[in-house]
């Protein structure tokens, strides 16, 4: 019985970080948008490429913010939280005296 | 004076001061981590832990590693800084007045002339977090691939803001909570708190990000110089060829530049949150207005 609920969270939290990646989506078509809209304004005016390229690096950095957070998410649904949910439910078990 | 006897003295202990703390990292890390085979996607490695009353303080590998990277930094400064003239004839000392000078335009385009003091701050925040991230060219443990070192940058920068916050008035930062209107209020905590959250996540994620698909690069050639290689006789078909130098091509955009874009988008941020909790109109208006009942009182 207790495999069985240890590999319901295992189960759970792989599909959860595998959910949380999605959030990359947004940031790719954001940072699409950004650097096509900088294409166009070097194409237009070439000699503004340095401020353009500079400005393009710091929004493309500020924009990649929730495809991060879903990354981090992922990190701790893959690494910390499997860990911390079982010790929870070990910890319940024994306190109950099923174990 | 340069070229004495004395100062190339100072200069190679300074040399010294700032090779070694590498080193020192480069051999603790050799002789203190477990050999492991394929994928190793871990934490800081935990030294050892201090006892105290509440919770113990443990000692872990991401601290000594930036403590390492703060005494290197600390050497190259001093190193830059040695011999300085009024005439500017050596290199280094070009170099240190092109930083400095580089630092002080950034400073007062982002945040203003009442701001100009914060240039070292500023710096030494953009050199930290670069050097942390660029020690991992070396195989160490990089500091900024830990949250809680990132966090503890974070919470400083948020203090400021709330310090320059505050400046201008306990009033005025009560009253900044309910803007535009009061129902908003819980939002507003909401996203004041978010600001040193979201700085701490963008930074450690990015860094993070890039040592888990160098790790993964790593693994998946083994496998791949293992299929294509892999007929070879004896210890020959067994040697990962393909890890040797492809992925440095990935090291150059994960390590070099990621790590040094995240240090200056944190410095930018820094400036531009500080500068922006900070309004310069009520600050003077305020203390003139101390400044006339001063006067009245006297």
């Amino acid at each position: 019985m207790l495999e069985l609920a240890i590999g319901i969270i295992l189960c759970g939290c792989a599909i959860g970080a595998g959910l949380a990646l999605i959030a990359g989506i947004g940031p790719g078509i954001g940072e699409g948008n950004a650097v096509a809209k900088a294409c166009e304004a070097i194409g237009r005016q070439p000699e503004s490429r340095g401020s353009v390229m500079s400005t393009l690096f710091i929004g493309c950095a500020l924009a990649e913010t929730t495809g991060v957070y879903g990354f981090v998410t992922g990190l701790l649904l893959m690494f910390v939280v499997p860990r911390m949910l079982v010790n929870i439910l070990i910890t319940a078990l024994t306190t109950n005296g099923i174990l | 004076m340069v070229g004495s006897r004395r100062f190339r003295v100072i200069d190679a202990f300074l040399i010294i001061m700032m090779i070694l703390p590498m080193v020192f990292a480069v051999v603790l890390k050799i002789l203190t981590n477990p050999e492991s085979e394929g994928i190793a996607i871990s934490g800081a490695l935990v030294y050892f832990t201090i006892p105290m009353p509440k919770w113990d303080l443990p000692i872990t590998e991401s601290q000594v590693n930036s403590w390492l990277v703060m005494i290197s930094v600390l050497g190259l400064c001093l190193y830059l800084t040695h011999g300085l003239s009024p005439k500017a004839d050596t290199k280094r000392q070009h170099l240190a007045e092109f930083i400095v000078n580089k630092t002080e335009s950034l400073v007062h385009e982002n945040m203003g002339e009442f701001f100009g003091g914060f240039a070292p701050f500023i710096g030494a925040i953009l050199a930290l977090s670069a050097f942390s991230s660029l020690s991992s060219l070396l195989g160490i443990f990089p500091p900024t691939s830990d949250l809680n070192v990132i966090a503890g940058w974070a919470v400083l920068v948020f203090l400021l803001i709330t310090y320059y916050k505050l400046k201008c008035g306990f009033v005025y930062y009560v009253k900044s909570f309910t803007e535009p209107i009061a129902i908003l209020t819980p939002f507003n905590i909401i996203g004041e708190i978010a600001t040193p959250v979201s700085m701490t996540f963008r930074h450690y994620g990015n860094i993070v990000s890039g040592s888990v698909i160098s790790a993964l690069i790593a693994a998946g050639l083994r496998i791949l110089s293992s299929w294509i290689f892999g007929w070879l006789p004896g210890k020959i078909g067994e040697f990962p060829f393909l890890r040797i130098g492809l992925p440095a091509v990935f090291s150059v955009y994960f390590d070099i530049f990621s790590g040094c874009l995240q240090a200056f988008i944190f410095s930018i941020l820094t400036m531009i949150n500080i500068s922006g909790a900070f309004d310069f109109n009520i600050y003077t208006a305020r203390k003139n207005k101390k400044l006339s009942k001063k006067q009245k009182a006297n």
